[in-house]
């Protein structure tokens, strides 16, 4: 589906800068989108090297594995094929909790090494596993108690209530989210039927 | 209730700092060390996703830079009538999951000709507030681990942001009345 949706994006920019006549737009815009990755990138490497540095200490202290135990019913539920005392649950959960509180900075890093940990599970690794599928559901719906960034915008903007979005946003969030546990579990089911993704 | 949340938030940070390495210090875990050792894994990591980043990005911007997007938006102007979505409204459940800057713009836009405060205000505001962006998210976390095959992970993303789409012109309809 990627595959398409990539192809789709790049055909569809050349056809329209053809029909404008501006076939330089392609180029520009292609090196413009590559620097900003970089960028973005180059943004996530002060990010990645504090928190990753924080989230060992948290590890060799024994923190995460509390946190994993206090929500272990939660964990199991979401996550079956993890097993209960391996760190990757520890990382899940700091990074579920990351986002509910809106420290979004944190959550990344928190979520990337609930990734590699879960690699670690994995059997065939250029292969997602279900659990990394419902990872990636629970963060791309993402799941958060109060919208800050939006609550900023909307005070530069003068509103007169900008919190007033709270309410809803956290209900519409709810709905989204619990449509991508239900959907995960639905193509997972469909997708793993009858073989194990765990054994070679 | 939100300056309770809002205070956690803000307080939630700075006390990991502090309390993270001082619960390892009692717990006898050289925490210099710890630290040094963990923070050595971000930096290959961030590079790591350069690539993948990379490829999405362009493609993203060469959809959206060249006028492919506009062409697309205007199609579906008819489309957003029929279902009585405002069409202001469209663009930004469109292009939320694909670019979160670019739906922004299109929630800003609505807060300069509608006001933050108007109806349209907060839907846009709901809508752009309560998702994350997919196709960002899904580059980042299996481009980190080099996993190339995502199976239905996009899949899922893409119908929940429309879920959440779904639900925010519900409840905002409900909550704020009228459209």
């Amino acid at each position: 589906m990627i595959n398409y949706i990539w192809v789709f994006m790049i055909v569809s920019g050349i056809i329209a800068a053809i029909l404008q006549g501006k076939i330089d737009l392609v180029t520009t815009a292609a090196l413009t989108g590559a620097k900003d990755a970089v960028a973005v990138c180059i943004g996530l490497i002060s990010i990645l090297v504090f928190w990753l540095g924080m989230m060992k200490i948290a590890e060799d202290s024994g923190l995460l594995k509390k946190l994993t135990k206090v929500l272990r019913p939660v964990a199991k539920l979401l996550f079956p094929s993890v097993p209960e005392n391996h760190p990757a649950m520890g990382y899940i959960l700091s990074n579920m909790s990351a986002n509910l509180f809106g420290l979004g900075n944190a959550a990344t890093p928190m979520g990337i090494k609930a990734m590699e940990e879960l690699q670690k599970l994995n059997p065939e690794p250029h292969k997602a596993t279900p659990a990394m599928c419902t990872l990636l559901a629970l963060n791309t719906s993402g799941l958060t108690l109060i919208p800050a960034t939006m609550i900023g915008i909307r005070m530069k903007y003068d509103s007169a209530n900008p919190t007033d979005i709270i309410g809803p946003t956290l209900l519409a969030t709810i709905v989204a989210t619990g449509g991508a546990v239900l959907l995960d579990r639905y193509y997972r089911n469909r997708h793993f039927r009858g073989i194990n993704p765990y054994k070679k | 209730m939100y300056e309770i949340i809002s205070a956690i938030s803000n307080y939630m940070l700075p006390a990991m700092i502090v309390l993270i390495p001082l619960y390892a210090l009692f717990r006898k875990v050289p925490v210099y060390e710890s630290f040094v050792e963990g923070a050595k894994e971000g930096f290959p990591t961030a590079i790591q996703i350069i690539p993948h980043l990379v490829g999405m990005m362009f493609a993203v911007a060469v959809f959206r830079d060249t006028g492919a997007l506009d062409f697309y938006l205007q199609a579906l102007v008819p489309l957003a009538n029929w279902l009585h979505i405002p069409p202001d409204i469209l663009p930004i459940g469109i292009l939320r999951p694909i670019s979160g800057t670019g739906s922004l713009a299109f929630v800003e836009s609505i807060f300069h000709t509608f006001g933050p405060d108007s109806f349209m205000g907060k839907l846009a505001s709901t809508i752009q507030a309560s998702t994350d962006t997919t196709l960002y998210v899904i580059t980042v976390y299996f481009g980190a681990v080099g996993v190339k095959k995502s199976l239905y992970a996009l899949k899922v993303g893409l119908l929940a942001d429309l879920i959440g789409f779904i639900a925010s012109l519900v409840i905002c309809t409900i909550m704020f009345g009228g459209m």
